[in-house]
């Protein structure tokens, strides 16, 4: 067999690994390969953003729509620095990406070389694994563990990071997917006695309740995870990531849960008697003060990670486990029951809600446009099916209040991380990933200038997404804290705003701004029923605050509806 | 949470970067590293990291998985100081007419097994091995005749539970799912 290079090796690796779609952008030390990529365009397609945080975005938004690894390439130095938040992002959402980087030949390494930066020394907690390769021939094999690691057990980011003269090298190329490291185990081993000790658990529990999170999605474990319920008829409620492994109207789902969520999840994780958490880390926004979190609960918890066991709460039964397994076993093992009067609970409370805080939101008496309304309608005119990916700030958290996500790895959003800017080029991800679905974009006035760049992106690629902003002309979320714990000293949260749908224009989107609720219902059918990229910017309320809301440092018993 | 030493043995790859990816997980937690120390394992290609710390247990424990869940970690494990058998070692140089001028310097590197590495005309370099504390004490002793350098290497310890590191693998590798 001929040699190739190693620039070629790397494309023909992506391909061995069925990779169609790169996010990248190009530079000096990553030429080679963008070279070796001139020749394979009828096999993948490259997607030119406009910001090195905005590829890693897109492959994470494609990622998490498609359920395969989202692939980046980015050039040394500055290329590499921009991809950090969008690795950190994923790091902490546990999204399976692959980046590639270019670096200066190895010859420079350490020397302050022009664009020589120490990525594998900037990304090291940020990633799952990274590597450098230095020699043309060990390419291949570099990036079958990095595509094995990336997708296997918990996921996460991997970043290789290839020197400039190991692209230009010659070698014979060989593809082996990666099957097995002999330091990983990714694939924990079920203890069934520890099922046995849960079903007894949840067998005896006169209100046992259970807390889903992205995992149940990681581990496509929807199907388990529903059945499971459904014979055990204990309760449902979901993290923020969680939302839409669930369907949100069945009879036994009682809602989100964490600082904006409901009401009543909130307030009866504290009367549990036995808390089954799967797929869910008990970040602090889902405890609250976490001393005075579930202290009177049992608590069985599931997670491939086992890092994650006993990490922030003290466990009954701790079970390693991949979520779907488990499930599937802890259903032969629990008995048919029904907590009728314990799920009136959680409708009783949810009756508060509901008279303190979503009657008023979805159907306002107010002069301005109310953010939840619009979602509310959008969620509707969508049916709960459309892919729905959120920015950061108010607009999001009411976004996960009160979209419906029905369907499955719909709801993408920066959830551990909070990174503004990560709506607009992960949309363009998942739309790519979902070329047949509708992808809305949910964004807020400040975040939508943080990647506001990525325009181009979708003017070059014809990328079909819905832009809806939410503009309510403020960092709203921080300027909701200001109002609520530093005395409505709003220090920098007024923005003053470009004209969106002119700039939208200037990208050959169309676009549309409307401030009346009459204009509502109109608007997101057009919005909805364009044939190519559209953005709707909704003018809303100024001084709309999210509630409900745990306090920092409250206890999730001390939710305040108002 | 009462904070005690607990001697940390890591395994690891022999992969570039390795030091750097353990020490993160301590530094983010704002754990100090008392005394580290990296070496080859009895296992060929298997480096071995010895970590002391003062913390309390519960974090350890947690630093503990935290460490397994790198890729390149095989193995990590800790215990308290009564777990193991711990050494380190420690060299004095100090000028040779100050040693050659008193009785008293023979009986002090006697009473402390310390040994004689090397006697050059100018300085001689004296060598102990022991608890911290005995190297402090020589340390103490020999100070009044003008001690030029010390230097004391980190912690080395073994634990004395039986299970070898190859039956750990032995076991992890019997019980692990390829797909
Ligand atoms: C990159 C980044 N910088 C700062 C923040 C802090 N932050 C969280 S929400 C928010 C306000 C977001 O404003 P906007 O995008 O207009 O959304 P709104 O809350 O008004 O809906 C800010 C500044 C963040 N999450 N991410
Ligand atoms: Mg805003």
């Amino acid at each position: 067999m001929s040699q190739i290079t190693g620039s070629e090796a790397v494309i023909k690796s992506l391909v061995a690994e069925g990779v169609h779609t790169i996010f990248g952008y190009p530079g000096g030390a990553i030429m080679p390969i963008y070279d070796a990529l001139y020749d394979y365009s009828d096999k993948v397609t490259h997607i030119l953003v406009r910001h090195e945080q905005g590829a890693i975005h897109a492959a994470q938004g494609f990622a998490r729509t498609s359920e395969t690894c989202g692939v980046c390439f980015a050039t040394s130095g500055p290329g590499a620095t921009n991809l950090i938040t969008g690795l950190a992002d994923a790091m902490i959402d546990s999204t399976p990406v692959v980046c590639i980087t270019g670096q200066v030949a190895s010859h420079l390494l350490g020397t302050d070389a022009f664009q020589e930066t120490d990525v594998i020394g900037i990304s090291m907690p940020v990633t799952k694994w990274n590597v450098q390769v230095k020699r043309a021939q060990d390419i291949p094999a570099a990036l079958a563990k990095a595509f094995f690691i990336a997708r296997s057990g918990r996921p996460g980011p991997v970043l290789v990071d290839i020197t400039k003269d190991a692209q230009f090298g010659m070698m014979d190329f060989n593809y082996e997917a990666c099957k097995d490291i002999r330091s990983y185990f990714p694939n924990p081993v079920m203890d069934p006695t520890k099922i046995d000790d849960a079903a007894v658990l949840l067998n005896t529990a006169k209100k046992p309740y259970i807390l889903i999170g992205q995992g149940i999605t990681l581990a496509n474990a929807e199907q388990e995870l529903l059945e499971f319920v459904e014979k055990s008829g204990i309760p449902v409620a979901s993290t923020l990531l969680g939302l839409g492994a669930f369907p949100p109207n069945h009879p036994q789902y009682v809602g989100y849960l964490g600082m904006h969520g409901n009401y009543a999840p909130n307030i009866l994780t504290n009367e549990a008697d036995v808390i089954l958490a799967v797929g869910m880390r008990f970040d602090d926004r889902v405890t609250g003060d976490v001393s005075r979190y579930a202290k009177q609960a049992k608590i069985i918890h599931i997670d491939i990670d086992f890092a994650e066991l006993n990490k922030i709460v003290t466990n009954e039964v701790s079970i390693h486990a991949d979520a779907k397994e488990a499930l599937a076993l802890l259903t032969t093992k629990v008995e048919r029951r029904t907590h009728e009067s314990w799920i009136q609970e959680f409708r009783d409370a949810e009756k508060l809600e509901v008279e303190a805080v979503i009657e008023d939101a979805i159907h306002p008496k107010h002069d301005r446009l109310q953010m939840a309304e619009v979602v509310n309608m959008l969620s509707e005119k969508t049916d709960g099916q459309a892919i729905v990916v959120t920015d950061v700030g108010q607009h999001q958290m009411i976004t996960s209040r009160y979209y419906q996500y029905k369907a499955q790895n719909t709801n993408i959003t920066s959830g551990g991380l909070g990174t503004m800017g990560f709506a607009l080029p992960a949309a363009i991800g998942a739309k790519l990933g979902n070329p047949s679905k509708t992808v809305v974009a949910i964004i807020g006035d400040g975040g939508f200038q943080m990647t506001i760049q990525e325009l181009g992106t979708i003017l070059q690629f014809k990328i079909d997404i819905k832009i809806l902003i939410l503009n309510n002309n403020f960092l709203g979320m921080v300027r909701q804290w200001q109002e609520l714990f530093f005395e409505k000293r709003y220090s920098f949260t007024d923005i003053v705003n470009p004209n969106f749908t002119q700039i939208a224009k200037g990208y050959d989107i169309e676009a549309l701004k409307i401030d009346q609720r009459t204009e509502l219902s109109e608007a997101l059918d057009t919005m909805l029923s364009s044939q190519a990229a559209y953005l709707l910017e909704v003018v809303v309320e100024q001084e709309e605050n999210v509630f409900p809301m745990v306090a920092t440092g409250a206890s999730v018993s001390e939710i305040r509806l108002n | 949470m009462e904070n005690n030493t607990y001697n940390i043995s890591v395994f690891t790859e022999n992969s570039v970067g390795m030091l750097n990816r353990i020490t993160i997980i301590f530094t983010r937690r704002n754990i100090n590293i008392e005394s580290i120390t990296a070496s080859e394992s009895e296992i060929e290609g298997i480096h071995r990291y010895t970590i002391v710390v003062n913390e309390p247990k519960e974090t350890v424990r947690k630093v503990i998985s935290q460490i397994e869940k790198q890729i390149d970690v095989v193995k990590a494990f800790y215990h308290s100081d009564d777990e193991v058998v711990y050494q380190e070692i420690a060299l004095y140089k100090l000028p040779t007419k100050a040693l050659a001028s008193g009785g008293d310097a023979e009986r002090i590197v006697r009473a402390h097994h310390a040994r004689i590495l090397t006697i050059e005309s100018e300085f001689t370099i004296l060598e102990k091995t022991g608890y911290p504390d005995e190297i402090k004490e020589l340390f103490t002793e020999l100070k009044p005749f003008g001690l030029l350098e010390f230097v004391r290497s980190g912690r080395v310890a073994i634990s004395k539970p039986m299970k070898t590191l190859e039956e750990h693998l032995e076991d992890m590798n019997n019980e692990k799912i390829i797909l």
